[in-house]
């Protein structure tokens, strides 16, 4: 095991040097100077910002000095707000979005594995039909619609819950963790009815119904791990989908986490913070894929053995 | 002899191929039937737009405002006086282009890249396939978005980049197709037979693989539109004076206190075209009997 | 009195395309210390007859229409689901056919093992443990303590069947139902857990319904036989009955179908159409150091217009030594010299050539048919491609074709998935036939069918064979199969020829100890007696 985890976390590297790489370079060939838009930038100052932000060196140069500031964990001055840096702003925004991520990961988890199993146990019965047309909703209704819809709905015309804001008012956590999280709790239902159908058409469930095991027993100790593998290689993928969906939600409910600076940045042409934010969340997204893989292979005890020689 | 075999041939019971078996099965399916139909409509409807359109697309009437749906606007006007009908046609249009051009590029690359690494295996497969991981790993979203804001918002760039993510699956589907039937018995028999490369593969292997392909690309589309309206949500997709669906719920969804059809027709729009998409991909899976390919 | 007593019992299956009746009245008993035996080809409704019992039939499709099975005085179709599951696993435990897909690949088999105990028994685990332990001992698991801390996956089938076998005594039921357990084990393996059961059987004194297609199998255990067909019970009584005396015609096909006998050996000049020598077939697998050597330095000769038996268990490398010969494996060492021509050196239209006169028959006649192709077209692709006809003598020869093979003409537009299995394999023998071979490789051609169906294709491969002169490598691990077509016989085992020689000597007189413990296996021994 120990050994699979070497091998993926030696994979994952490379990725990681590539989404820095290629970012760097994305940006330092984007069309125009980040100061080319500030009208009153008169010659020496511009100078003096390019050499405070290393402009005047030559690509290749800036290229490595940009890799040693990262090995230091430093990203950089941002360019739009040059008093802060990029590390500041990123830190300010990440427990919000960590906090809305985790909710929406939570609701997804809760009411889409429930919502999948029960379909799985009585397939092409109400039981299977009603839960599965919600997770069809779920999938047709994007977060950019649905986040409106609700706020429209809960928030303007009902007036139950607040829409905007994270943490201001009680409640305000409510419709953006449901917003994030719906999309994933119907593609998780259908992911583990799915694969609980697949695992309840086995032979060794027969055997433990032959046993006389009641059948939830028979579903919870025999079919769930093996039901459930296809969603816990499923949060690797959900975690980046999660990522991306902050974006919108986060300008939905005007919530001041990572996504929102993220937009704003990519419309201000904030380089450095782009290029920060997309090589911190690149990173991120890498290590959840590599958490996830390994808990999928984790439950697997023949993946396990696989791997077991080389651990010792 | 010749006289009694050929009539014996032409009085042969004709067979039931499992793609007229796969046809059958699917126009039982009610969902996935309307499904069709729906779309077809839509796609009709995107088609014919510049001849059928109710008012023209670019003419404001800032007198009139945004008003409600009436018999002159069956989905109402917009802020500018625009009717609402016209534009979610118009948009439909760039919509489903997106959908459909990306997926088709997906599928060009992916279903070559996926045939090539399957059939020819060793060292070049785990070459081809390796670079498939190392880009699977790669946060797409965030680099669509970066891509966006340095080349601008460019509906070229869009395809090819959406495009270029959704291949990825694409060619592994297609891989692990082609792998599993070059086990086949009966692939092998052709093998023996004598037959070339190239016509196992064109005769025995891609009509065995296509199933998966088929039920894949239309699952495809819908998540290719969604990458698109969300894109353009942002702002980052399609720009003015070209509309999508997705930019009509951006701009609904900032008025939607005082107008909400402006978000709910667009909304409706963009939700009904994923279902009937959603519908007829779970239908074709049902009736080739394809597993596993996404979830 | 009974055990278990069956008395018109009928189960239906209803689903959306019909109605399907899959067992009818059949009432039969199974006494107490006894082994009884139900007989059927698939299809017959032998399990599902007793999964309906159980209340194992999913239900819908599946529907009880009517009957009893009373077991200790209590009918078990009127029992609750709930009352059933206190019998389930306590008084009537179940083994399965494939012991690999019937135990959990994510439990160990401790948990696995310790589960109806604790359930029904209430035990503590650790009191569970050590029965399991004992248990794991009894069905002859060496070191049974580290066993009980492994996973499924750890162990070969033959294992996992004693595993499955413990499971199923644990709670010391009345009534083991055994449903095909020794079918996808290889025979020196069956032989053993035949052994197993029959020997638990009497120390324990407990009732066995044990389920089989095979008339042989059973032969040598049961003490009472019955025989199903169709979803009907055609016919019941003590094997000497049935076997000596049986009386309704089905019974009497399905002894006449069992192997047996041997080909009157014409003595065939030696004149080699194959030599091979030192052949080495290896693999290496991605992330194994070891390769695996499937065919290890083998050498050996087909004579022209023999039937050259091939025999050893899975894994012994037959399927490997046949295919290379055909070039379908890659050959790692050694040469193959067809008619004078060493096969190794051939590529491209040389190869073709030769391919033309060299065939192939598979064991899965489901998986080797294009399923997108119709009989004609099967059958057309190699005439056209080896010029066998043109296209205007083309249906003329296809048609010639299937009353070679004994399919009816009308079939002709037709796909595969319309075939039963025995069809399927006349499409296949014709597929090969259609180029005009002179040596056929069948690799267990008869393996995949049904026992009647077995002794057709059988037949038929044999008078083809005769017509058309052909020389033919018959590849099966079943030894009657074999006995009753080869003139010649080599044993395979781990890659190596381990004896040959003419196929009277080989089963008369075997040489070597692993031949004479395959021979030993074989079931039916009191059949022949």
């Amino acid at each position: 095991m120990l050994r699979f985890m070497l091998i993926r976390i030696l994979q994952a590297l490379p990725v990681i040097f590539v989404v820095i790489t290629a970012t760097f370079f994305l940006v330092r060939s984007a069309p125009g100077g980040p100061f080319d838009q500030e009208k009153v930038v008169i010659p020496e100052v511009k100078k003096a910002l390019e050499a405070q932000y290393k402009l005047d060196l030559p690509l290749h140069e800036q290229y490595f000095a940009y890799l040693g500031d990262l090995a230091q964990g430093d990203l950089g001055p941002s360019f739009k707000y040059p008093g802060r840096s990029v590390n500041e702003i990123l830190f300010s925004g990440l427990p919000v979005t960590a906090e809305l991520g985790f909710y929406a990961l939570l609701i997804a988890l809760c009411i889409g594995v429930t919502a999948g199993v029960f379909a799985s146990l009585r397939p092409n019965t109400a039981q299977d039909y009603i839960p599965m047309s919600f997770a069809m909703i779920g999938i047709c209704m994007p977060s950019f619609l649905l986040g409106p819809l609700l706020v429209l709905v809960f928030g303007i015309w009902l007036d139950w819950l607040p829409i905007t804001g994270w943490g201001d008012i009680p409640g305000d956590k409510i419709l953006p963790s449901i917003t994030l999280g719906s999309a994933y709790a119907a593609y998780i239902a259908r992911l583990s009815r799915a694969g609980m159908l697949e695992i309840l058409s086995q032979d060794y469930i027969r055997t433990a119904r032959a046993k006389g095991l009641p059948e939830w027993l028979v579903v919870t100790r025999h079919a769930l791990r093996g039901g459930l593998i296809p969603v816990i290689a499923f949060l690797g993928p959900a975690f980046a989908g999660l990522l991306a969906g902050s974006f919108v939600v986060e300008t939905i409910f005007q919530i001041p986490g990572l996504g929102r600076f993220y937009v704003q940045a990519a419309f201000n042409r904030d380089y450095t913070m782009i290029l920060g934010t997309t090589v911190f969340l690149s990173t991120l997204i890498v290590f959840f894929n590599l958490v996830s893989d390994i808990a999928a292979a984790w439950l697997n005890p023949r993946l396990r053995a696989q791997f077991k020689g080389g651990s010792q | 002899m010749s006289t009694e075999t050929s009539l014996s041939l032409t009085d042969a019971e004709q067979g039931s191929s499992l793609w007229h078996d796969a046809w059958i099965r699917l126009s039982k399916n009610k969902m996935a039937v309307g499904g069709g139909c729906i779309l077809l409509t839509f796609i009709l409807v995107a088609l014919l737009t510049p001849w059928i359109a109710p008012y023209s697309y670019e003419t404001q009437n800032l007198d009139l405002g945004a008003t409600p749906p009436s018999s002159a606007h069956w989905l109402g006007t917009d802020i500018f006086g625009r009717d609402v009908l016209t534009q979610i046609m118009y948009g439909g249009r760039v919509s489903l282009a997106v959908g459909f051009i990306a997926t088709g590029v997906a599928l060009i690359i992916g279903v070559t890249w996926g045939a090539v690494a399957g059939y020819v295996g060793g060292r070049i497969d785990a070459v081809m396939m390796r670079l498939v991981d190392i880009l699977y790993a790669l946060p797409f979203m965030i680099f669509i978005v970066l891509l966006m804001v340095i080349f601008g918002r460019n509906v070229l760039l869009l395809f090819l980049a959406i495009g270029a993510v959704e291949w990825l699956t694409m060619a592994r589907i297609m891989r692990s197709q082609v792998q599993s039937l070059r086990q086949q018995e009966f692939v092998e028999a052709a093998v023996s037979l004598g037959l070339s490369p190239a016509t196992i593969i064109r005769r025995h292997v891609i009509p065995n693989a296509l199933g998966p392909i088929i039920v894949y690309t239309t699952l495809t589309i819908p998540s290719v539109m969604l990458l698109e309206a969300f894109l353009s949500f942002l702002g980052l997709g399609i720009q003015p004076p070209q509309t999508s669906w997705g930019l009509l719920i951006s701009y609904g969804a900032e008025t939607m206190e005082e107008y909400p059809w402006l978000l709910l027709f667009p909304g409706l729009a963009l939700t009904i075209t994923l279902f009937s998409l959603n519908f007829l991909g779970d239908g074709l899976r049902d009736a080739l009997d394809v597993r596993g390919s996404k979830d | 009195m009974s055990l278990l007593k069956v008395d018109n019992l009928s189960v239906s299956f209803h689903t959306r395309n019909g109605s399907h009746q899959a067992v009818k009245n059949v009432s039969f008993t199974v006494e107490p210390r006894e082994i009884t035996a139900i007989i059927g080809e698939s299809g017959s409704g032998k399990s599902v007859s007793c999964y309906a019992m159980l209340g194992l039939v999913p239900s819908p499709p599946g529907r009880i229409d009517g009957g009893s099975a009373l077991f200790e005085g209590a009918d078990l179709l009127a029992l609750s689901e709930r009352e059933l599951r206190a019998i389930r696993g306590r008084d009537i435990a179940m083994i399965f056919q494939d012991p690999m897909t019937c135990l959990n690949p994510f439990m160990t088999i401790g948990q696995q093992l310790i589960e109806p105990l604790r359930l029904h028994k209430g035990l503590t685990a650790k009191d569970a443990k050590v029965r399991a332990i004992e248990l794991l001992d009894e069905v002859g698991i060496r070191s049974p303590a580290d066993t009980f801390d492994s996973y499924p996956h750890e162990f070969s089938g033959g294992m996992r069947q004693r595993v499955m076998i413990a499971m199923a005594l644990i709670n010391e039921p009345k009534l083991l139902i055994a449903d095909e357990p020794t079918t996808a084990l290889d025979v020196t393996i069956q032989a053993q857990i035949l052994r197993l059961i029959a020997d638990l059987q009497k120390n324990r004194d407990i009732g066995v319904l044990f389920i089989s297609h095979d008339l042989a199998v059973v032969a040598d255990i049961a003490d009472q036989i019955i025989v199903m067909e169709q979803g009907v019970m055609v016919e019941h009584g003590s094997p000497d009955a049935i076997f000596n005396h049986a009386q309704h015609p089905y019974t009497q096909k399905l002894l006449a179908a069992i192997p047996s006998g041997h080909r009157t050996a014409e003595r065939i000049k030696p004149d080699p159409l194959i030599a091979v020598s030192h052949l080495r077939t290896w693999f290496y697998p991605s992330n194994v150091k070891e390769p695996v050597k499937a065919v290890d330095d083998v050498s050996l000769e087909i004579h022209r217009g023999e039937v050259l038996g091939l025999v050893g268990e899975s894994g012994s490398g037959k399927s490997t030594l046949g295919r290379s010969l055909l070039r379908l494996a890659p050959i790692t060492e050694g040469s193959v010299v067809f008619d004078g021509i060493d096969l190794t050196q051939l590529e491209g239209n040389p190869l073709k050539t030769f391919r033309r006169r060299m065939q192939m028959i598979f064991q899965d006649p489901f998986a080797s048919l294009n399923p997108r192709m119709t009989v004609y077209d099967t059958l057309a692709e190699p005439l056209l491609l080896h010029k066998i006809c043109d296209r205007k003598s083309l249906d003329a020869t296809i048609a010639t074709l299937m009353d070679d093979v004994g399919l009816a003409r009308a079939f002709i537009r037709k796909y595969p998935h319309e075939f039963s299995g025995g069809q399927r394999q006349r499409i296949a023998i014709g597929r090969a036939l259609a180029t005009k071979p002179e040596f056929i490789v069948a690799d267990e051609p008869v393996s995949a069918l049904d026992v009647t169906i077995q002794a057709q294709i059988l037949e038929l491969l044999i008078a083809l064979g005769r017509e058309h002169g052909l020389t033919m490598l018959f590849i099966s691990h079943d030894m009657a199969v074999i006995r009753q077509i080869a003139d010649r016989v080599m044993v395979m085992y781990q890659g190596k020829l381990v004896e040959q020689g003419d196929t009277e000597e080989v089963f008369g007189h075997p040489r070597e100890a692993y031949t004479q413990s395959l021979l030993a296996s074989i079931p039916g021994a009191a059949l022949s007696a």
